[in-house]
Protein backbone atom coordinates (compact mmCIF):
# COMPACT_ATOMS: atom_id res chain seq x y z
CA UNK A 1 0.00 0.00 0.00
CA UNK A 2 1.07 3.27 -0.55
CA UNK A 3 2.08 5.96 1.66
CA UNK A 4 -1.64 7.71 1.07
CA UNK A 5 -3.83 4.30 1.46
CA UNK A 6 -1.94 3.39 4.10
CA UNK A 7 -3.06 6.73 5.93
CA UNK A 8 -6.67 6.33 5.57
CA UNK A 9 -6.60 2.13 6.66
CA UNK A 10 -5.10 4.15 9.87
CA UNK A 11 -7.66 6.71 9.90
CA UNK A 12 -10.22 4.52 9.12
CA UNK A 13 -9.06 2.09 12.44
CA UNK A 14 -8.47 4.95 14.69
CA UNK A 15 -12.03 7.10 13.55
CA UNK A 16 -13.93 3.73 14.56
CA UNK A 17 -12.00 2.88 17.26
CA UNK A 18 -12.37 6.43 18.67
CA UNK A 19 -16.49 6.36 17.91
CA UNK A 20 -16.97 3.18 19.93
CA UNK A 21 -16.00 4.38 22.91
CA UNK A 22 -17.74 7.59 22.02
CA UNK A 23 -20.79 5.83 21.47
CA UNK A 24 -20.70 4.42 24.96
CA UNK A 25 -19.49 7.22 26.71
CA UNK A 26 -21.79 5.99 29.61
CA UNK A 27 -19.58 2.95 29.73
CA UNK A 28 -16.21 4.58 28.70
CA UNK A 29 -15.67 8.19 30.05
CA UNK A 30 -18.44 8.78 32.59
CA UNK A 31 -17.32 5.81 35.33
CA UNK A 32 -14.02 6.54 35.79
CA UNK A 33 -14.34 10.16 36.14
CA UNK A 34 -17.07 9.38 38.67
CA UNK A 35 -14.74 7.10 40.46
CA UNK A 36 -11.50 9.58 40.39
CA UNK A 37 -14.23 12.18 41.88
CA UNK A 38 -14.79 9.82 44.91
CA UNK A 39 -10.88 9.86 45.12
CA UNK A 40 -10.57 13.44 45.54
CA UNK A 41 -13.76 13.70 47.99
CA UNK A 42 -12.33 11.13 50.33
CA UNK A 43 -8.49 10.87 49.97
CA UNK A 44 -7.76 14.73 48.49
CA UNK A 45 -10.34 16.56 51.01
CA UNK A 46 -11.57 14.17 53.91
CA UNK A 47 -8.42 12.35 54.50
CA UNK A 48 -5.80 14.49 52.73
CA UNK A 49 -6.58 17.17 55.59
CA UNK A 50 -5.63 15.05 58.23
CA UNK A 51 -2.64 14.29 56.63
CA UNK A 52 -0.95 17.79 55.74
CA UNK A 53 1.69 17.68 53.51
CA UNK A 54 3.51 15.61 51.44
CA UNK A 55 6.81 16.42 49.83
CA UNK A 56 6.28 20.03 51.28
CA UNK A 57 3.12 20.28 48.86
CA UNK A 58 -0.79 20.24 50.07
CA UNK A 59 -2.06 16.19 49.90
CA UNK A 60 -4.55 17.24 47.52
CA UNK A 61 -2.50 18.70 44.80
CA UNK A 62 0.30 15.47 45.40
CA UNK A 63 -2.24 13.09 44.61
CA UNK A 64 -3.60 14.76 41.52
CA UNK A 65 -1.48 13.99 39.14
CA UNK A 66 -1.29 10.16 40.18
CA UNK A 67 -5.15 9.76 40.08
CA UNK A 68 -5.27 11.15 36.52
CA UNK A 69 -2.53 9.04 35.76
CA UNK A 70 -3.80 6.46 37.28
CA UNK A 71 -7.53 7.02 35.57
CA UNK A 72 -5.26 7.37 31.89
CA UNK A 73 -3.18 3.80 32.32
CA UNK A 74 -6.93 1.48 33.17
CA UNK A 75 -8.86 3.49 30.61
CA UNK A 76 -5.83 3.13 27.45
CA UNK A 77 -5.50 -0.70 28.56
CA UNK A 78 -8.93 -1.83 28.97
CA UNK A 79 -10.37 0.34 25.75
CA UNK A 80 -7.41 -2.22 23.91
CA UNK A 81 -8.18 -5.20 25.27
CA UNK A 82 -11.54 -5.10 24.94
CA UNK A 83 -12.17 -3.65 21.83
CA UNK A 84 -9.30 -6.00 20.49
CA UNK A 85 -10.60 -8.73 22.16
CA UNK A 86 -14.16 -7.83 21.27
CA UNK A 87 -12.77 -7.49 17.79
CA UNK A 88 -11.62 -11.35 18.01
CA UNK A 89 -14.57 -12.70 19.62
CA UNK A 90 -17.18 -10.99 17.34
CA UNK A 91 -14.77 -12.22 14.78
CA UNK A 92 -15.21 -8.89 12.49
CA UNK A 93 -11.38 -8.63 13.37
CA UNK A 94 -11.31 -10.42 10.29
CA UNK A 95 -12.87 -7.35 8.13
CA UNK A 96 -8.67 -6.10 8.63
CA UNK A 97 -7.15 -9.61 8.54
CA UNK A 98 -8.51 -9.94 4.87
CA UNK A 99 -7.75 -6.49 3.80
CA UNK A 100 -4.18 -5.26 2.82
CA UNK A 101 -3.63 -3.50 5.81
CA UNK A 102 -0.19 -3.83 6.98
CA UNK A 103 -0.33 -5.28 10.99
CA UNK A 104 2.21 -2.28 11.91
CA UNK A 105 -1.15 0.27 11.34
CA UNK A 106 -3.48 -2.33 12.97
CA UNK A 107 -1.44 -2.38 16.02
CA UNK A 108 -1.25 1.90 15.37
CA UNK A 109 -4.77 1.95 15.00
CA UNK A 110 -6.26 0.50 17.99
CA UNK A 111 -3.76 1.78 20.10
CA UNK A 112 -4.63 5.14 18.79
CA UNK A 113 -7.98 4.24 20.18
CA UNK A 114 -6.68 3.24 23.40
CA UNK A 115 -4.80 6.50 23.71
CA UNK A 116 -7.46 8.60 22.84
CA UNK A 117 -9.51 6.80 25.62
CA UNK A 118 -6.77 7.10 27.92
CA UNK A 119 -6.06 11.03 26.97
CA UNK A 120 -10.29 11.76 26.94
CA UNK A 121 -10.80 10.27 30.76
CA UNK A 122 -7.66 11.99 31.86
CA UNK A 123 -8.60 15.47 30.39
CA UNK A 124 -12.28 14.79 32.20
CA UNK A 125 -10.93 13.70 35.22
CA UNK A 126 -8.64 16.94 35.01
CA UNK A 127 -11.44 18.98 35.05
CA UNK A 128 -13.18 17.71 38.16
CA UNK A 129 -9.83 17.80 39.54
CA UNK A 130 -10.26 21.18 39.35
CA UNK A 131 -12.96 21.86 41.43
CA UNK A 132 -10.73 20.44 44.38
CA UNK A 133 -7.08 21.95 43.55
CA UNK A 134 -6.20 24.77 41.41
CA UNK A 135 -4.61 23.85 37.76
CA UNK A 136 -0.59 24.12 37.88
CA UNK A 137 1.46 22.90 35.31
CA UNK A 138 5.07 23.34 35.80
CA UNK A 139 6.38 21.88 32.41
CA UNK A 140 3.87 21.26 29.90
CA UNK A 141 6.08 19.16 27.59
CA UNK A 142 7.61 16.71 30.32
CA UNK A 143 3.11 16.68 31.47
CA UNK A 144 1.83 15.75 28.15
CA UNK A 145 4.60 13.63 26.79
CA UNK A 146 4.26 11.61 29.77
CA UNK A 147 1.26 11.09 29.91
CA UNK A 148 1.13 10.09 25.45
CA UNK A 149 4.08 7.52 26.20
CA UNK A 150 1.80 6.03 29.04
CA UNK A 151 -1.61 5.76 27.48
CA UNK A 152 0.62 4.18 24.44
CA UNK A 153 2.42 1.66 26.90
CA UNK A 154 -0.62 0.18 28.35
CA UNK A 155 -2.87 0.28 25.64
CA UNK A 156 0.11 -2.04 23.85
CA UNK A 157 -0.20 -4.09 27.06
CA UNK A 158 -3.78 -4.49 26.44
CA UNK A 159 -3.66 -5.58 23.13
CA UNK A 160 -1.15 -8.08 23.64
CA UNK A 161 -3.76 -9.25 26.51
CA UNK A 162 -6.33 -9.06 23.73
CA UNK A 163 -4.28 -11.19 21.41
CA UNK A 164 -4.23 -14.21 24.08
CA UNK A 165 -7.42 -13.88 25.81
CA UNK A 166 -9.34 -16.87 25.17
CA UNK A 167 -12.18 -15.78 27.07
CA UNK A 168 -13.63 -12.40 28.68
CA UNK A 169 -12.45 -13.61 32.04
CA UNK A 170 -8.84 -13.37 30.15
CA UNK A 171 -9.49 -9.47 29.66
CA UNK A 172 -10.16 -8.89 33.38
CA UNK A 173 -7.03 -10.76 35.03
CA UNK A 174 -4.52 -8.57 34.32
CA UNK A 175 -6.11 -5.38 35.18
CA UNK A 176 -7.61 -6.57 38.26
CA UNK A 177 -4.73 -9.16 39.79
CA UNK A 178 -1.60 -6.69 37.92
CA UNK A 179 -2.60 -3.10 36.62
CA UNK A 180 -4.71 -2.27 40.31
CA UNK A 181 -2.12 -3.41 42.25
CA UNK A 182 0.99 -1.72 40.42
CA UNK A 183 -1.02 1.45 39.93
CA UNK A 184 -1.91 2.04 43.79
CA UNK A 185 1.62 0.97 44.75
CA UNK A 186 2.86 3.23 42.37
CA UNK A 187 3.08 6.14 44.15
CA UNK A 188 -0.12 7.53 43.25
CA UNK A 189 -0.97 8.26 46.81
CA UNK A 190 2.16 8.70 48.55
CA UNK A 191 5.81 9.49 48.32
CA UNK A 192 8.22 6.49 48.43
CA UNK A 193 10.74 8.15 50.35
CA UNK A 194 7.79 7.35 53.19
CA UNK A 195 8.65 3.99 52.61
CA UNK A 196 11.14 1.57 54.90
CA UNK A 197 14.46 1.54 52.48
CA UNK A 198 13.56 -2.26 51.57
CA UNK A 199 9.98 -1.58 50.48
CA UNK A 200 11.66 1.54 48.25
CA UNK A 201 13.90 -0.44 46.42
CA UNK A 202 11.18 -3.31 45.65
CA UNK A 203 9.18 -0.09 44.37
CA UNK A 204 11.51 0.75 41.93
CA UNK A 205 10.48 -2.79 40.31
CA UNK A 206 7.63 -1.28 39.45
CA UNK A 207 7.33 0.56 36.36
CA UNK A 208 4.38 2.60 37.23
CA UNK A 209 6.16 4.30 39.38
CA UNK A 210 8.33 5.90 37.04
CA UNK A 211 5.26 7.11 34.99
CA UNK A 212 3.14 8.61 38.25
CA UNK A 213 6.87 10.44 39.03
CA UNK A 214 7.40 12.07 35.74
CA UNK A 215 3.94 12.92 34.99
CA UNK A 216 3.45 14.26 38.96
CA UNK A 217 7.14 16.34 37.63
CA UNK A 218 5.26 17.99 34.75
CA UNK A 219 2.75 18.80 37.00
CA UNK A 220 4.40 20.18 40.28
CA UNK A 221 8.20 20.05 39.86
CA UNK A 222 8.82 17.34 42.01
CA UNK A 223 9.41 13.91 41.81
CA UNK A 224 11.09 11.15 43.71
CA UNK A 225 12.91 9.72 40.44
CA UNK A 226 15.12 11.41 37.44
CA UNK A 227 13.57 12.24 34.90
CA UNK A 228 15.95 10.94 32.78
CA UNK A 229 15.29 7.62 34.46
CA UNK A 230 11.65 7.57 33.99
CA UNK A 231 11.51 8.53 30.37
CA UNK A 232 14.53 5.34 29.96
CA UNK A 233 12.06 3.19 31.35
CA UNK A 234 8.68 4.49 29.64
CA UNK A 235 10.46 4.44 26.04
CA UNK A 236 11.96 1.31 26.49
CA UNK A 237 8.79 -0.58 27.81
CA UNK A 238 6.69 1.22 24.53
CA UNK A 239 9.29 -0.22 22.54
CA UNK A 240 9.62 -4.18 23.50
CA UNK A 241 5.54 -3.82 23.92
CA UNK A 242 5.40 -2.62 20.51
CA UNK A 243 8.06 -5.62 18.94
CA UNK A 244 6.31 -8.22 20.92
CA UNK A 245 2.44 -6.88 19.21
CA UNK A 246 4.19 -6.96 16.01
CA UNK A 247 5.73 -10.21 16.30
CA UNK A 248 2.52 -11.17 17.24
CA UNK A 249 0.97 -10.47 14.37
CA UNK A 250 2.88 -11.12 11.65
CA UNK A 251 3.11 -14.89 13.12
CA UNK A 252 -0.79 -15.01 13.77
CA UNK A 253 -0.76 -16.28 17.07
CA UNK A 254 -4.48 -15.45 18.73
CA UNK A 255 -5.91 -14.35 15.63
CA UNK A 256 -4.64 -17.00 12.72
CA UNK A 257 -5.19 -20.87 12.54
CA UNK B 1 -3.26 -14.80 -18.86
CA UNK B 2 -2.97 -15.62 -14.75
CA UNK B 3 -5.66 -17.63 -13.32
CA UNK B 4 -8.52 -15.65 -11.22
CA UNK B 5 -7.33 -18.28 -8.56
CA UNK B 6 -4.84 -20.76 -8.83
CA UNK B 7 -3.77 -23.25 -5.79
CA UNK B 8 -1.09 -25.58 -5.74
CA UNK B 9 -0.25 -28.53 -3.54
CA UNK B 10 -2.44 -26.88 -0.63
CA UNK B 11 -2.07 -28.58 2.52
CA UNK B 12 -3.61 -27.62 5.94
CA UNK B 13 -2.45 -30.14 9.41
CA UNK B 14 -4.44 -27.99 12.26
CA UNK B 15 -2.42 -28.43 15.40
CA UNK B 16 -4.49 -31.25 16.74
CA UNK B 17 -3.46 -32.76 13.77
CA UNK B 18 -6.04 -32.97 11.76
CA UNK B 19 -5.80 -33.09 8.26
CA UNK B 20 -8.18 -30.70 6.54
CA UNK B 21 -6.11 -30.44 3.10
CA UNK B 22 -4.42 -33.18 1.69
CA UNK B 23 -3.00 -31.58 -1.51
CA UNK B 24 -5.13 -29.04 -3.11
CA UNK B 25 -4.72 -28.24 -7.03
CA UNK B 26 -7.23 -26.15 -8.59
CA UNK B 27 -7.71 -23.20 -10.82
CA UNK B 28 -10.06 -20.97 -11.56
CA UNK B 29 -10.64 -18.69 -15.05
CA UNK B 30 -11.09 -15.15 -14.68
CA UNK B 31 -14.50 -14.05 -15.44
CA UNK B 32 -15.93 -17.67 -14.55
CA UNK B 33 -18.52 -18.41 -11.93
CA UNK B 34 -17.37 -21.67 -9.98
CA UNK B 35 -18.80 -23.69 -7.61
CA UNK B 36 -17.08 -25.37 -4.89
CA UNK B 37 -18.89 -28.00 -3.43
CA UNK B 38 -18.34 -30.53 -0.61
CA UNK B 39 -20.18 -31.86 2.44
CA UNK B 40 -19.52 -30.89 5.73
CA UNK B 41 -16.08 -31.04 7.08
CA UNK B 42 -14.65 -31.51 3.63
CA UNK B 43 -12.17 -29.13 3.65
CA UNK B 44 -14.35 -25.74 1.95
CA UNK B 45 -14.31 -23.62 4.28
CA UNK B 46 -10.59 -24.13 5.29
CA UNK B 47 -9.57 -23.39 1.32
CA UNK B 48 -11.41 -20.38 1.39
CA UNK B 49 -10.00 -19.46 4.72
CA UNK B 50 -6.32 -19.89 3.22
CA UNK B 51 -6.89 -17.86 0.15
CA UNK B 52 -8.54 -14.64 2.20
CA UNK B 53 -5.13 -15.06 4.54
CA UNK B 54 -7.07 -15.76 7.92
CA UNK B 55 -6.03 -19.45 8.24
CA UNK B 56 -1.86 -19.99 7.55
CA UNK B 57 -1.78 -22.93 5.16
CA UNK B 58 0.90 -25.90 6.24
CA UNK B 59 2.14 -26.24 2.48
CA UNK B 60 1.83 -25.85 -1.20
CA UNK B 61 1.04 -22.09 -2.38
CA UNK B 62 -1.95 -19.95 -3.49
CA UNK B 63 -2.01 -16.91 -5.93
CA UNK B 64 -4.62 -14.31 -6.95
CA UNK B 65 -4.55 -13.07 -10.44
CA UNK B 66 -0.94 -13.95 -10.39
CA UNK B 67 0.22 -12.14 -7.28
CA UNK B 68 1.58 -14.71 -5.10
CA UNK B 69 0.04 -14.87 -1.07
CA UNK B 70 3.76 -15.61 0.04
CA UNK B 71 5.40 -13.13 -2.12
CA UNK B 72 2.96 -10.65 -2.94
CA UNK B 73 0.13 -10.78 0.03
CA UNK B 74 -1.12 -7.08 -0.80
CA UNK B 75 -1.66 -7.24 -3.86
CA UNK B 76 -3.50 -10.68 -3.82
CA UNK B 77 -5.59 -9.02 -1.00
CA UNK B 78 -6.93 -6.16 -2.92
CA UNK B 79 -8.04 -8.63 -5.76
CA UNK B 80 -10.17 -10.35 -3.24
CA UNK B 81 -13.41 -10.13 -1.94
CA UNK B 82 -14.76 -12.19 0.75
CA UNK B 83 -18.38 -13.53 1.79
CA UNK B 84 -17.59 -15.61 4.42
CA UNK B 85 -20.40 -18.09 6.16
CA UNK B 86 -20.45 -17.06 9.10
CA UNK B 87 -21.49 -13.13 10.19
CA UNK B 88 -18.51 -11.44 10.76
CA UNK B 89 -19.37 -7.67 11.15
CA UNK B 90 -19.86 -5.64 14.74
CA UNK B 91 -23.47 -5.61 15.10
CA UNK B 92 -23.09 -2.82 17.11
CA UNK B 93 -22.12 -0.78 14.18
CA UNK B 94 -24.39 0.90 11.88
CA UNK B 95 -24.71 -0.77 8.18
CA UNK B 96 -23.11 2.30 6.22
CA UNK B 97 -20.65 2.36 8.31
CA UNK B 98 -19.27 -1.29 8.18
CA UNK B 99 -19.28 -0.35 4.33
CA UNK B 100 -17.40 2.15 4.74
CA UNK B 101 -15.02 1.51 6.77
CA UNK B 102 -14.19 -1.65 4.85
CA UNK B 103 -13.08 0.66 2.02
CA UNK B 104 -11.14 2.42 4.44
CA UNK B 105 -8.95 -0.32 5.42
CA UNK B 106 -8.21 -0.88 1.24
CA UNK B 107 -7.06 3.11 1.66
CA UNK B 108 -10.55 3.86 -0.38
CA UNK B 109 -10.95 7.91 0.43
CA UNK B 110 -13.88 8.60 2.54
CA UNK B 111 -15.37 10.83 0.03
CA UNK B 112 -15.77 7.82 -2.60
CA UNK B 113 -15.85 5.12 0.06
CA UNK B 114 -19.39 6.75 0.84
CA UNK B 115 -20.47 6.37 -2.91
CA UNK B 116 -19.66 3.19 -3.21
CA UNK B 117 -21.34 2.19 -0.10
CA UNK B 118 -24.51 3.73 -1.46
CA UNK B 119 -23.90 2.03 -4.57
CA UNK B 120 -23.98 -1.54 -3.13
CA UNK B 121 -26.27 -0.83 -0.05
CA UNK B 122 -29.22 0.81 -2.90
CA UNK B 123 -28.10 -2.44 -5.28
CA UNK B 124 -28.45 -4.97 -2.33
CA UNK B 125 -31.59 -3.62 -1.18
CA UNK B 126 -30.18 -2.07 2.28
CA UNK B 127 -30.10 1.56 1.57
CA UNK B 128 -33.23 2.20 4.14
CA UNK B 129 -31.44 0.25 6.72
CA UNK B 130 -28.22 2.49 6.35
CA UNK B 131 -28.61 4.01 9.66
CA UNK B 132 -29.48 1.10 11.58
CA UNK B 133 -27.61 -0.54 13.97
CA UNK B 134 -26.69 -4.27 12.08
CA UNK B 135 -27.92 -6.68 14.66
CA UNK B 136 -31.33 -5.28 13.28
CA UNK B 137 -31.19 -6.32 10.52
CA UNK B 138 -32.61 -10.10 9.64
CA UNK B 139 -30.55 -12.85 8.68
CA UNK B 140 -31.10 -12.21 4.79
CA UNK B 141 -30.04 -8.56 5.30
CA UNK B 142 -26.87 -9.60 6.84
CA UNK B 143 -26.08 -11.34 4.33
CA UNK B 144 -26.85 -9.07 1.76
CA UNK B 145 -25.16 -6.61 4.14
CA UNK B 146 -21.53 -8.95 4.07
CA UNK B 147 -21.87 -8.86 0.16
CA UNK B 148 -21.82 -4.88 -0.39
CA UNK B 149 -18.62 -4.94 2.25
CA UNK B 150 -17.19 -7.70 -0.04
CA UNK B 151 -17.91 -5.63 -3.31
CA UNK B 152 -17.21 -2.05 -1.93
CA UNK B 153 -13.32 -2.21 -2.96
CA UNK B 154 -14.65 -3.54 -6.38
CA UNK B 155 -12.55 -7.09 -5.93
CA UNK B 156 -11.19 -9.14 -9.18
CA UNK B 157 -12.40 -12.48 -7.50
CA UNK B 158 -15.53 -12.78 -4.80
CA UNK B 159 -15.36 -15.52 -3.12
CA UNK B 160 -18.84 -16.66 -1.36
CA UNK B 161 -18.96 -19.12 1.10
CA UNK B 162 -22.31 -20.42 1.76
CA UNK B 163 -23.81 -16.93 0.53
CA UNK B 164 -27.40 -18.02 0.69
CA UNK B 165 -27.51 -20.19 4.20
CA UNK B 166 -30.66 -19.56 5.76
CA UNK B 167 -32.26 -16.94 3.29
CA UNK B 168 -35.57 -17.14 1.81
CA UNK B 169 -36.40 -18.29 -1.01
CA UNK B 170 -37.64 -14.40 -2.73
CA UNK B 171 -34.16 -13.21 -1.18
CA UNK B 172 -32.20 -16.49 -2.70
CA UNK B 173 -33.55 -15.60 -6.05
CA UNK B 174 -32.74 -11.60 -5.78
CA UNK B 175 -29.35 -12.48 -4.77
CA UNK B 176 -28.98 -14.77 -7.59
CA UNK B 177 -29.74 -11.98 -10.12
CA UNK B 178 -27.20 -9.81 -8.02
CA UNK B 179 -24.35 -12.35 -8.67
CA UNK B 180 -25.18 -13.32 -12.44
CA UNK B 181 -25.12 -9.16 -13.23
CA UNK B 182 -21.48 -8.81 -11.35
CA UNK B 183 -20.46 -11.80 -12.54
CA UNK B 184 -21.33 -10.30 -16.42
CA UNK B 185 -19.23 -7.06 -15.37
CA UNK B 186 -16.60 -9.30 -15.05
CA UNK B 187 -16.11 -10.12 -11.74
CA UNK B 188 -15.23 -13.95 -11.16
CA UNK B 189 -17.19 -15.22 -8.18
CA UNK B 190 -15.99 -18.77 -6.72
CA UNK B 191 -19.69 -20.01 -4.43
CA UNK B 192 -19.50 -22.54 -1.92
CA UNK B 193 -23.13 -23.61 -1.18
CA UNK B 194 -25.13 -26.65 0.01
CA UNK B 195 -28.66 -25.34 -2.43
CA UNK B 196 -26.90 -27.97 -5.46
CA UNK B 197 -29.71 -26.43 -7.29
CA UNK B 198 -28.18 -22.53 -6.42
CA UNK B 199 -24.82 -23.86 -8.16
CA UNK B 200 -26.41 -25.77 -10.87
CA UNK B 201 -28.66 -22.76 -11.85
CA UNK B 202 -25.43 -20.13 -11.43
CA UNK B 203 -21.89 -22.26 -12.25
CA UNK B 204 -20.17 -22.69 -15.41
CA UNK B 205 -17.78 -25.09 -13.85
CA UNK B 206 -17.59 -27.14 -10.54
CA UNK B 207 -14.80 -28.56 -7.97
CA UNK B 208 -16.15 -31.32 -6.04
CA UNK B 209 -13.78 -31.30 -2.74
CA UNK B 210 -14.09 -34.35 0.09
CA UNK B 211 -11.88 -35.52 2.73
CA UNK B 212 -9.55 -32.35 1.78
CA UNK B 213 -8.91 -33.56 -1.68
CA UNK B 214 -10.57 -32.38 -5.24
CA UNK B 215 -12.52 -35.12 -6.24
CA UNK B 216 -13.40 -33.93 -9.30
CA UNK B 217 -13.04 -30.69 -11.07
CA UNK B 218 -15.03 -29.79 -14.40
CA UNK B 219 -17.88 -28.12 -15.92
CA UNK B 220 -21.12 -28.44 -14.97
CA UNK B 221 -22.57 -29.73 -18.26
CA UNK B 222 -19.92 -32.25 -18.69
CA UNK B 223 -20.96 -33.21 -14.67
CA UNK B 224 -24.82 -33.33 -15.86
CA UNK B 225 -23.38 -35.22 -18.82
CA UNK B 226 -22.13 -37.94 -16.85
CA UNK B 227 -25.08 -38.85 -15.52
CA UNK B 228 -26.88 -42.00 -16.77
CA UNK B 229 -30.29 -41.93 -15.52
CA UNK B 230 -33.06 -39.51 -14.22
CA UNK B 231 -35.96 -40.71 -12.59
CA UNK B 232 -39.04 -38.54 -12.63
CA UNK B 233 -42.14 -38.54 -10.54
CA UNK B 234 -45.42 -38.89 -12.82
CA UNK B 235 -48.68 -37.52 -11.32
CA UNK B 236 -51.42 -39.56 -13.11
CA UNK B 237 -54.77 -38.60 -14.48
CA UNK B 238 -56.60 -41.59 -13.51
CA UNK B 239 -55.86 -43.78 -10.16
CA UNK B 240 -53.62 -46.77 -11.13
CA UNK B 241 -54.78 -50.47 -10.51
CA UNK B 242 -51.83 -52.38 -12.10
CA UNK B 243 -48.21 -50.69 -12.55
CA UNK B 244 -47.57 -51.42 -16.44
CA UNK B 245 -44.15 -53.05 -17.46
CA UNK B 246 -42.42 -51.11 -20.37
CA UNK B 247 -39.19 -52.92 -21.68
CA UNK B 248 -37.49 -49.73 -21.74
CA UNK B 249 -38.37 -48.09 -18.22
CA UNK B 250 -38.08 -48.80 -14.76
CA UNK B 251 -41.28 -47.84 -13.21
CA UNK B 252 -42.42 -48.18 -9.81
CA UNK B 253 -45.46 -47.77 -8.01
CA UNK B 254 -45.51 -45.08 -5.09
CA UNK B 255 -49.43 -44.42 -4.70
CA UNK B 256 -52.52 -45.31 -7.09
CA UNK B 257 -52.15 -41.68 -8.80
CA UNK B 258 -47.96 -41.50 -8.78
CA UNK B 259 -45.40 -43.49 -10.61
CA UNK B 260 -41.40 -43.05 -10.61
CA UNK B 261 -39.78 -43.24 -13.87
CA UNK B 262 -36.03 -44.56 -14.30
CA UNK B 263 -35.25 -42.83 -18.11
CA UNK B 264 -31.66 -43.12 -18.97
CA UNK B 265 -30.01 -40.65 -20.28
CA UNK B 266 -30.00 -42.30 -24.05
CA UNK B 267 -33.86 -42.92 -24.07
CA UNK B 268 -35.99 -39.71 -24.82
CA UNK B 269 -38.97 -38.69 -22.49
CA UNK B 270 -40.98 -38.83 -25.94
CA UNK B 271 -40.57 -42.69 -25.69
CA UNK B 272 -41.73 -43.10 -22.24
CA UNK B 273 -45.02 -41.23 -23.32
CA UNK B 274 -45.57 -43.05 -26.06
CA UNK B 275 -45.42 -46.05 -23.64
CA UNK B 276 -47.45 -45.25 -21.20
CA UNK B 277 -50.07 -43.92 -23.59
CA UNK B 278 -50.09 -47.42 -24.88
CA UNK B 279 -50.47 -48.86 -21.52
CA UNK B 280 -53.70 -46.14 -21.35
CA UNK B 281 -51.65 -44.65 -18.38
CA UNK B 282 -52.51 -40.65 -18.48
CA UNK B 283 -50.04 -38.32 -17.23
CA UNK B 284 -50.83 -35.28 -15.67
CA UNK B 285 -47.58 -33.68 -14.80
CA UNK B 286 -43.90 -34.51 -14.34
CA UNK B 287 -40.70 -33.49 -12.21
CA UNK B 288 -37.76 -34.90 -10.98
CA UNK B 289 -37.31 -36.62 -8.45
CA UNK B 290 -33.71 -35.16 -6.94
CA UNK B 291 -31.68 -32.20 -8.05
CA UNK B 292 -29.32 -33.95 -11.01
CA UNK B 293 -26.60 -32.57 -9.57
CA UNK B 294 -27.50 -33.50 -6.35
CA UNK B 295 -27.82 -37.10 -7.66
CA UNK B 296 -24.15 -36.90 -8.95
CA UNK B 297 -22.77 -35.14 -6.03
CA UNK B 298 -23.71 -37.87 -3.69
CA UNK B 299 -22.66 -40.46 -6.11
CA UNK B 300 -19.18 -39.13 -6.34
CA UNK B 301 -18.93 -38.63 -2.89
CA UNK B 302 -20.12 -42.27 -1.91
CA UNK B 303 -17.60 -43.47 -5.18
CA UNK B 304 -15.02 -41.17 -2.95
CA UNK B 305 -15.66 -43.07 0.21
CA UNK B 306 -16.31 -46.07 -1.15
CA UNK B 307 -14.13 -47.11 -4.50
CA UNK B 308 -15.10 -49.63 -6.64
CA UNK B 309 -18.55 -49.72 -5.74
CA UNK B 310 -20.52 -48.23 -8.10
CA UNK B 311 -23.40 -45.52 -6.93
CA UNK B 312 -25.10 -43.99 -9.41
Amino acid sequence: MSGYTNWVAFRTILTKEILRFSRIWIQTILPPVITMGLYFIIFGGLIGSRIGDMEGIRYMDFIVPGLIMMAVITNAYSNVVSSFYSAKFQRHLEEMLVSPVPNYLIILGFVGGGVCRGLAVGIAVTLVSMVFSPLAIHNLAVTLSVVVLTATLFALAGLINGVFARSFDDISIVPTFILTPLTYLGGVFYSITLLPEFWQGASMLNPILYMVNAFRYGFLGVADIGLATSYGIIIGFVLILYGVALFLLNKGIGIRN
Amino acid sequence: MSHALSIQHLTKTYKNGFEALKGIDLQVAPGDFYALLGPNGAGKSTTISIVASLVNKSGGSVSIFGHDLDKDLYAAKRCLGLVPQEFNFNVFEPVEEIVVNQAGYYGIPRKEAWKRAEKYLVELGLWDKRKGMARLLSGGMKRRLMIARALVHEPRLLILDEPTAGVDIEIRRSMWTFLREINREGCTIILTTHYLEEAESLCRNIGIIDHGRIIENTTMKGLLHQLNTETFILDLSQPLMQLPTLPQHRLRWVDELTLEADVDRDVSLNQLFVDLNQEGVQVRSMRNKTNRLEQLFMSMVDKSRNPGVDTQ
